[in-house]
């Protein structure tokens, strides 16, 4: 069986370590705040925010306290808020740790799209550029396939990029991924799934 | 010198000009200047350049100067939550020229620090990287971003004393200092204006030499994605 959004969310969670500033995009990302456990994790937003707290309670928004997806969130003891020049200057200089990012296509170089379709409408990248030119390490988590079947883990990026040769790992629901010269390596099958079923999943080159 | 106006009219008297370049800041819904950008439908200014992380929604923040057509072309990182920025981009009305949200950022603070250009590595290889300079520091290629140097700045803070020094409120700051910085003249929107002396100096977000017209009014703050969790959860 192939991971499902919680079981990949669970998958990348073990990714972050003890101290970590993280980003965490928007989507099955997002998941991944739900697995970290006892970690002593600290969530960046990038509209100015480290220590990104829950949902608020019902009754208790605050319209000037959102995410970077426009959603109402809450704070934390640890909160610290900063303007946008400051938030995408600790991105672009290096000080998160990780990005952990939903994608359309990965390729076996690291490439990276996942902002624009050509052809439809087109919404922005947002911060997305930024975040993975800038950050300590860029986690992929999305589906393997497309919605026709197709492999999103490419020799080639077909889309617009967001960032070239900038991925460091890709979690999938058929398993986990590192970007290494020449190729990607396999590093873990989801349960169940086997090697033969995650070869002929990817069109990227996989070595050893 | 007096900078509190008594109104968003006549904080506006006299400087808006058709074709001006305006930065305003806010995120989403998130820290707008609601009532700056009311006067400025009201005033009929036109042909408008306005650099700004969104554009709105329809109907609300800067949604509403795109409903009367006054923007001519708008510098924005993300536009997604908009059905008429939409349909006249796709029309050839609107012209858009997506930047990075922290290239956007920058190019705002570069320009109210006097900054005419900085190399990024934010967008290298991709459509962004397109004519732009690059140079290679390390082994790595960075591209060529100029600042951005406003006519108008149009901004929202949570409390401002009489000379402008300010403070914002939680994530409402976002877009907002760096915008202010950029504009030759900036045009602030607060909360609450209180006397100098009232707000700790130590606890100013943005000093009041940025600073140069200040008003007071309501907000409507509305809520873009309102998400909450049940209470038994906790």
């Amino acid at each position: 069986m192939p991971w499902d959004r919680n079981q990949m969310a669970a998958r990348a969670a073990q990714e972050l370590e003890d101290g970590m500033y993280v980003n965490l995009g928007i989507g099955i990302p997002t998941l991944v705040a739900n697995y970290v456990g006892d970690k002593d994790i600290t969530l960046q937003s990038e509209n100015g925010m480290l220590g990104m707290g829950p949902f608020p309670f019902e009754g208790d928004e605050d319209p000037d306290l959102i995410n970077a997806g426009k959603q109402t969130i809450t704070e934390l003891r640890r909160t610290a808020y900063f303007d946008s020049a400051m938030s995408f200057g600790m991105i672009r200089g290096g000080k998160i740790a990780a990005a952990i990012l939903g994608a359309m296509e990965v390729a076996e170089n690291g490439d990276l799209a996942n902002w624009m379709i050509p052809g439809k409408l087109v919404k922005g990248m947002g911060g997305a550029m930024d975040l993975v030119a800038g950050v300590g390490k860029v986690i992929v988590v999305m589906d393997h396939a497309n919605k026709h079947g197709e492999s999103k883990v490419l020799k080639e990026c077909t889309l617009p990029l967001t960032g070239k040769g900038v991925v460091d790992r890709i979690i999938t629901n058929l398993g986990v991924l590192d970007v290494v010269e020449g190729g990607l390596k396999l590093v873990e099958l989801a349960d169940g799934v086997t090697e033969e079923e995650f070869r002929a999943a990817t069109e990227a080159t996989l070595v050893n | 010198m007096k900078k509190v106006y008594g109104s968003a009219a006549e904080a506006l008297d006299g400087v808006l000009h058709d074709g001006m370049l305006i930065a305003a800041g806010g995120f989403g819904l998130c820290g707008i200047p609601e009532l700056l950008i009311d006067a400025i439908v009201e005033s009929g200014v036109k042909d408008l350049t306005i650099a700004s992380n969104n554009c709105g929604i329809d109907g609300f923040g800067l949604g509403k100067l795109l409903d009367t057509k006054q923007i001519k072309k708008m510098m924005s990182s993300y536009v997604g939550e908009n059905a008429e920025f939409m349909r006249q981009y796709l029309s050839g009305e609107l012209e858009l020229e997506f930047n990075p949200q922290g290239t956007l950022a920058e190019r705002m603070r570069a320009g109210g620090s006097g900054i005419p250009g900085f190399y990024t590595k934010t967008g290298v290889g991709t459509v962004i990287a397109e004519g732009k300079d690059v140079k290679n520091w390390g082994g790595q290629d960075y591209i060529l971003e100029e600042g951005i140097f406003a006519d108008l700045s149009i901004v929202k803070a949570w409390k401002a004393d009489t000379t402008g020094n300010c403070i914002f409120r939680k994530t409402a700051r976002n877009f907002n200092p760096p915008a202010a910085m950029c504009g030759k003249l900036c045009v602030m929107e607060v909360e609450e204006i209180v006397e100098p002396g009232e707000l700790d100096p130590d606890h100013i977000h943005l000093p009041g030499i940025y600073v140069h017209r200040i008003i007071k009014g309501e907000h409507e703050k509305r809520i873009e994605q309102r998400t909450v969790r049940k209470r038994e959860e906790a």
